[in-house]
């Protein structure tokens, strides 16, 4: 039996430019995220309405993760995707937002929205949702991206058969500083799905 | 041929005790660690959660440590797992696992101090640099699942070969932050939370950690040390807030975690469920363990002793789970009367003696996660 | 009654993040959930927050929202006959 896994497809976004299988497909200066963000999810022809309430983390992870699905997953029917995403922030940019909203007892209006995007995991039910991955998840916190912590958990999960294919990522976002590297493990590919591969990939 | 992996030892900080044993004969008294909040700073209306005392926990710590630069919160992580590192040497194949969804997150309300204090993989880094942990920690930060999810982390990965041997603390605290937003989503209940009851409106809040030592090495399994059989961590993809009506993603994290175990639903003594007293999450659990023939099984939640600890319960449970396997004991749901979910599930009502070798821990969360591990307690 | 409306629609299109949806595009008899703006739980908690930040109104079960939330129109005459602000 074939044990090696392969990196499929991979994607990044980090200042205002979006790259596929490292080649540049989409950059936008002198815009903030929120621009940004928008008119990639226009220029990969997105059609998600849910996705202009998601928080800038959940926009960034779902942006990089939707230009990787959308030509992987099939339509109406199951596909067995795991998603393992890591960051270092957490949700704190939404935390902050979210602790603004109290701070202030004469203006003390907390807002459920925004309180449920202070978990960094909404972003992968959101992910979750749009391709009804009804499939194994998991987020994580690292000071930087663990390579060999993510590797060895996606191939563990392929080799105990928890899943066909595991989509993988590092989604950062804390106020305007963010990199997202989310790239899909399955049986066959472009690229060895090892250590060494993906480090060369992220510091690309 | 993969590695089995083992709990050897556990421990628990809560507003009950700070050690498992003064926990479990609390809550064979029946005793609940909620209580009424009034006139609290945390919240504009009076509100029930179950705290732990601060002045308790810094004479408890002050035992252990007298450097007191330590945040309350990291004063409850240390002493959960404190008495087990005792026991235990940590070495280059040891890893440290955080389980939390918040951290320090109090520290956000002063806005003088630096934001780096906020980030959970530094109060983890500071946890593991007290143990003198030379591995990188890892944080599991996925809402309500996280500390049972931490468990099946745990076994992964010391299945996969990184590690040979894990030290997992789970941890939440009750905050301004989270009491606010609970309220915001008019979750909270007016009176101390009833798990699957009929009369249940909501959550109650609490906080707690709660520490575990899992290794590989068999020479280490004593009297008292379970067994991993199977883990499952299954999305919803149904919602990010609410549950799936279907239970979908829990009862495929169960069937995962079952179907690695090589046991069938009918082999399971005892299911420790999430039980939050929300009217959908109890429903949607009730369904889940109904479809999967587990409606017989005795079921209970803590969150009528502890309310609901986030980051931490999942973990805590598990440790209250081992502790009435190797007691053979089964603990009534507090806050339970009559049922009020669609299924007849069975509660308990009433403790009981009950010989218990393969038990059940689940969880459910927002973003639509679930976990599910199997146990089974060696003899 | 009719600059409330407006308002109103202003308000929800702000505070739902409701993308290239217009004032005019909403009609006053629109179901806001379901088939109509398509709105989900969390939302109808957000306009919960809505009518107690701007108009002083504390709805403290959430069951009562169901009439309240059906329309623009439903809403507009709530306010209109509650608010404290």
């Amino acid at each position: 039996m074939n044990t090696e896994n392969y990196i499929s497809k991979y994607c990044q976004i980090e200042n205002n430019t979006v790259f596929v299988n490292g080649e540049k497909l989409f950059e936008l200066k002198d815009v903030g995220f929120s621009e940004f963000i928008k008119n990639a999810y226009k220029e990969f022809e997105i059609e998600y309405p849910k996705f202009f309430k998601m928080d800038n983390l959940s926009k960034l992870a779902f942006v990089t993760s939707e230009i990787i699905l959308k030509d992987v997953c099939e339509k109406d029917q199951e596909n067995d995707i795991a998603i393992v995403f890591a960051n270092q922030s957490s949700s704190l940019d939404t935390d902050v937002k979210y602790q603004n909203s109290i701070q202030d007892k004469e203006n003390y209006f907390p807002s459920p929205a925004v309180f449920v995007y202070t978990l960094p995991n909404i972003c992968v039910g959101e992910i979750s949702i749009k391709h009804q991955l009804k499939s194994e998840n998991a987020f994580f916190v690292f000071e930087n991206f663990n390579t060999k912590f993510i590797t060895n958990y996606a191939n563990q999960l392929i080799k105990s058969r928890k899943a066909e294919s595991v989509l993988c990522g590092w989604v950062e976002f804390y106020q305007e500083k963010y990199k997202s590297f989310v790239y899909l493990v399955s049986k066959d590919g472009l690229l060895f799905h090892n250590e060494k591969n993906i480090n060369t990939l992220y510091n690309k | 041929m993969s590695k089995n992996c083992y709990i050897i030892q556990t421990n628990c900080v809560t507003p009950l005790g700070f050690d498992v044993n003064s926990n479990f004969e609390a809550m064979l008294n029946g005793d609940s660690g909620i209580q009424c909040h009034k006139n609290s700073p945390l919240l504009g209306s009076s509100f029930y959660a179950a705290t732990i005392d601060s002045t308790q926990l810094d004479v408890a710590f002050s035992k252990v440590e007298c450097n007191a630069e330590f945040s309350r919160l990291e004063k409850m992580l240390i002493l959960s797992l404190q008495p087990i590192i005792s026991k235990q040497k940590v070495t280059p194949k040891s890893v440290f696992i955080l389980s939390t969804t918040k951290g320090n997150i109090t520290a956000l309300e002063n806005k003088e101090y630096p934001i780096e204090g906020t980030y959970l993989s530094v109060l983890a880094k500071k946890i593991a640099l007290y143990f003198g942990f030379t591995t990188e920690p890892i944080v599991v930060s996925n809402a309500c699942v996280s500390g049972v999810l931490a468990v099946a982390v745990a076994n992964r990965m010391i299945q996969a070969g990184v590690y040979e041997e894990a030290f997992l603390v789970a941890g939440d605290e009750v905050s301004e932050f989270v009491l606010s937003g609970f309220n915001s989503f008019q979750a909270m209940s007016e009176n101390p939370c009833k798990p699957y009851d009929k009369d249940r409106n909501g959550v109650t809040l609490g906080e707690a950690t709660a520490a575990v030592y899992i290794s590989s090495d068999e020479s280490k399994i004593g009297k008292g040390s379970i067994k991993i059989l199977g883990d499952g961590s299954v999305n919803d993809a149904n919602h990010i807030s609410g549950p799936s009506r279907t239970g979908e993603g829990l009862y495929r994290s169960i069937s995962s975690a079952l179907k690695e175990a090589y046991i069938n639903p009918h082999q399971i003594d005892y299911l420790s469920a999430h039980g939050t007293a929300t009217l959908y999450n109890d429903e949607m659990e009730a369904i889940a363990f109904s479809r999967l023939g587990l409606q017989n099984v005795p079921i209970n939640s803590y969150k009528g002793f502890f309310g609901h600890t986030l980051g931490a319960s999942g973990l805590l449970e598990t440790v209250f789970a081992i502790e009435c396997a190797n007691r053979n004991q089964l603990i009534a749901s507090k806050g339970y009367n009559e049922n009020g979910v669609s299924q007849n599930i069975n509660i308990i009502h009433k403790n009981a003696k009950k010989e218990i070798t393969y038990f059940l821990k689940t969880a459910s969360g927002f973003g639509g996660c679930n976990t599910a591990v199997v146990f089974e307690k060696i003899k | 009654m009719e600059s409330l409306k407006v308002e109103l629609k202003a308000k929800i299109i702000e505070v739902l993040n409701l993308e290239d949806i217009s004032v005019e595009d909403i009609n006053d008899n629109d179901p806001l959930f379901g088939e109509g703006l398509g709105l989900d739980s969390i939302d109808a908690l957000e306009l919960i927050v809505l009518l107690d930040k701007n108009y002083g109104i504390k709805l403290t079960d959430p069951k009562d929202g169901k009439a309240i939330f059906q329309s623009v129109e439903t809403m507009a005459a709530f306010i209109a006959a509650n608010r404290k602000k």
